[in-house]
């Protein structure tokens, strides 16, 4: 019992993280129709960012909001550099675009910074806490939880509430009837790179103190991980991201501590097939409309 | 409001033959210009080029003097020239009251926007019943309405409109050319208005421009073209 509370609340945990980096690809894939397979590779260029300023500061904090900005501005750089130049009537220029990005930045890294990996402390203890003798969350992972519920919701209200939202969904949806309506689309283009990548950034930067340290290749598994639950909530949809997000964050976690840690790729693996299989849009996505 | 001019303009699809070659044509400030033509005739092409979404090959297009031919289409939009599609216009995605907002995001602050928005809830009463709809669900009627409002609540000077009456219930149609003709003269909004219903579009119009192959072959106030049959025969195919 104590050992499934656990498994659960860290798997919540692990999940939301999950979750917020699936929200960055559902982000770039509406706003520009890339799967952008350089995200892991720029949300960790943007976590050396805070890692620098962390360590030359002394702030975890001013660490944080560096990784939000350099996210954002590699964003920016890349839809306003290399991708501009790339047909937009089919998704695959684009995708390898970006995997070419993906070795250019990690090699990048990698000359700059070195191939090893960087202990990076969390700014909170990851001693878990426990409840009647039972260990449950640690504050780290509470953290974590309270950020990424945080952004989730920042993101919600832009996206659903702001002006600036809703030109971004409408140039999302149909960027020639939005022209008509004088949204300048380019801008809403690159103002979607920005978020996304900011967003990776932060979850990168949230996973890295619980993993090996921060290394070029830190975050590469999150983004196969992070891919596998945007398609089996439908690329096409926040909400499916974060369900599918925290489910596939448990399911690893649960697979890893009652079988074993080879599994949980695995299990995850299954479970994507099934979903692909019974929808293969995702649970998630809209049904086909006519295009307006 | 506006002048729309139009030089010499010539127009068409990737490498093929012009589809609009040479056109000039002036839309007066505060005229509704009804555009006829058959199918084919080049109204649609016109439309698109003068908003920027096809590229023109020479000519230049003007808004009261002020060239506008080397802007994008979302420029030229915020100078005042607006196009409702055939059949498009709405972003079916998002519901009315999102669609009104959007049309009047660039013009408007926050105050004015929903002014400019519950102003068209009266103008389109139909849609002040279906606010929180999602564009896919509304009738095609209600599609059209919606379109035609997304354009008049940025307020804009000149208004181009492709087929509004397209495969709409004729009742329909006479209201949304009603609505079209008393916005015009209580605003003077200037109107190139593209029809196939040569009768509808003629009623409101101050003037009839006949479209053939790309070229204007008949200018002529909107009464004398409606009462001359030969020209009607000739090129409207009735």
């Amino acid at each position: 019992m104590d050992r499934l509370v656990f498994l659960l609340s860290s798997g919540l945990a692990r999940g939301a993280v999950l979750a917020l980096f699936a929200l960055s690809l559902v982000i770039v894939w509406r706003s520009a129709r890339v799967v952008n397979f350089a995200q892991a590779a720029m949300a960790v260029a943007a976590v050396y960012v805070a890692f620098a300023l962390t360590a030359a500061s002394g702030s975890y904090w001013l660490g944080l909001l560096g990784a939000l900005a350099a996210g954002a501005l590699f964003g920016a750089l890349v839809e306003r550099g290399p991708l501009r130049f790339v047909p937009t009537d089919d998704p695959l220029p684009g995708m390898i675009v970006a995997i070419g990005l993906v070795m250019v930045v990690q090699a990048g890294l990698a000359i700059g910074f070195g191939p090893e990996h960087r202990p990076m402390d969390a700014p909170f203890s990851e001693r878990p806490f426990t409840v009647a003798g039972i260990p449950v969350l640690s504050p780290y992972e509470v953290f974590v939880l309270v950020v990424a519920a945080a952004v989730m919701g920042a993101l919600a209200l832009l996206f659903g509430r702001t002006r600036l939202g809703l030109k971004l969904r409408a140039a999302a949806f149909a960027p020639e009837t939005s022209r008509l309506r004088g949204v300048r689309v380019p801008r809403m283009v690159t103002v979607g790179w920005m978020l996304s990548v900011a967003t990776a950034a932060l979850a990168a930067l949230l996973l890295v103190p619980t993993e090996l340290g921060l290394s070029p290749h830190a975050a590469d598994l999150l983004f196969v991980d992070a891919f596998a639950v945007a398609v089996v909530g439908g690329l096409d949809s926040p909400v499916g991201a974060l369900a599918a997000g925290l489910l596939i964050g448990v399911l690893d976690s649960l697979v890893t501590g009652y079988a074993s840690a080879a599994a949980a790729p695995l299990a995850v693996l299954a479970v994507l097939t099934l979903v692909l299989l019974v929808r293969p849009r995702g649970i998630f996505a809209a049904r086909e409309r006519r295009a307006g | 409001m506006s002048t729309l001019t139009v030089e010499r303009l010539t127009t068409g699809y990737g490498d093929g033959a012009p589809v609009v070659d040479g056109l000039d044509l002036e839309v007066p400030d505060g005229a509704v210009v009804a555009l006829l033509g058959a199918n084919g005739a080049g109204k649609t092409t016109l439309l698109r080029a003068l908003t920027g979404t096809v590229p023109t090959r020479g000519g230049r297009v003007l808004l009261d003097g002020a060239d506008l031919t080397g802007l994008r289409t979302e420029e030229r939009v915020r100078r005042g020239l607006a196009l409702v599609p055939e059949g498009r216009g709405v972003v079916v995605e998002l519901t009315v009251e999102e669609n009104l907002r959007l049309g009047g995001l660039w013009r408007h602050r926050e105050p004015a926007l929903r002014a400019a928005v519950a102003e068209m809830y009266e103008l389109f009463e139909p849609l002040a019943h279906r606010r929180d709809a999602p564009g896919h669900t509304l009738s095609g009627g209600e599609r059209r309405m919606l379109a035609l409002a997304g354009a008049l609540v940025s307020r804009p000077d000149v208004l181009l409109l492709d087929e509004p009456s397209l495969g709409l219930a004729p009742l329909v149609v006479a209201r949304l050319l009603g609505v079209l003709r008393d916005t015009a003269a209580r605003t003077g909004l200037t109107v190139l208005l593209a029809e196939q219903n040569v009768t509808g579009a003629l009623s409101i119009a101050d003037r009839g421009v006949v479209l053939s192959l790309g070229a204007i072959v008949a200018d002529r106030p909107a009464r004398e073209l409606a009462a001359d049959p030969a020209l009607r025969h000739a090129y409207l195919g009735f």
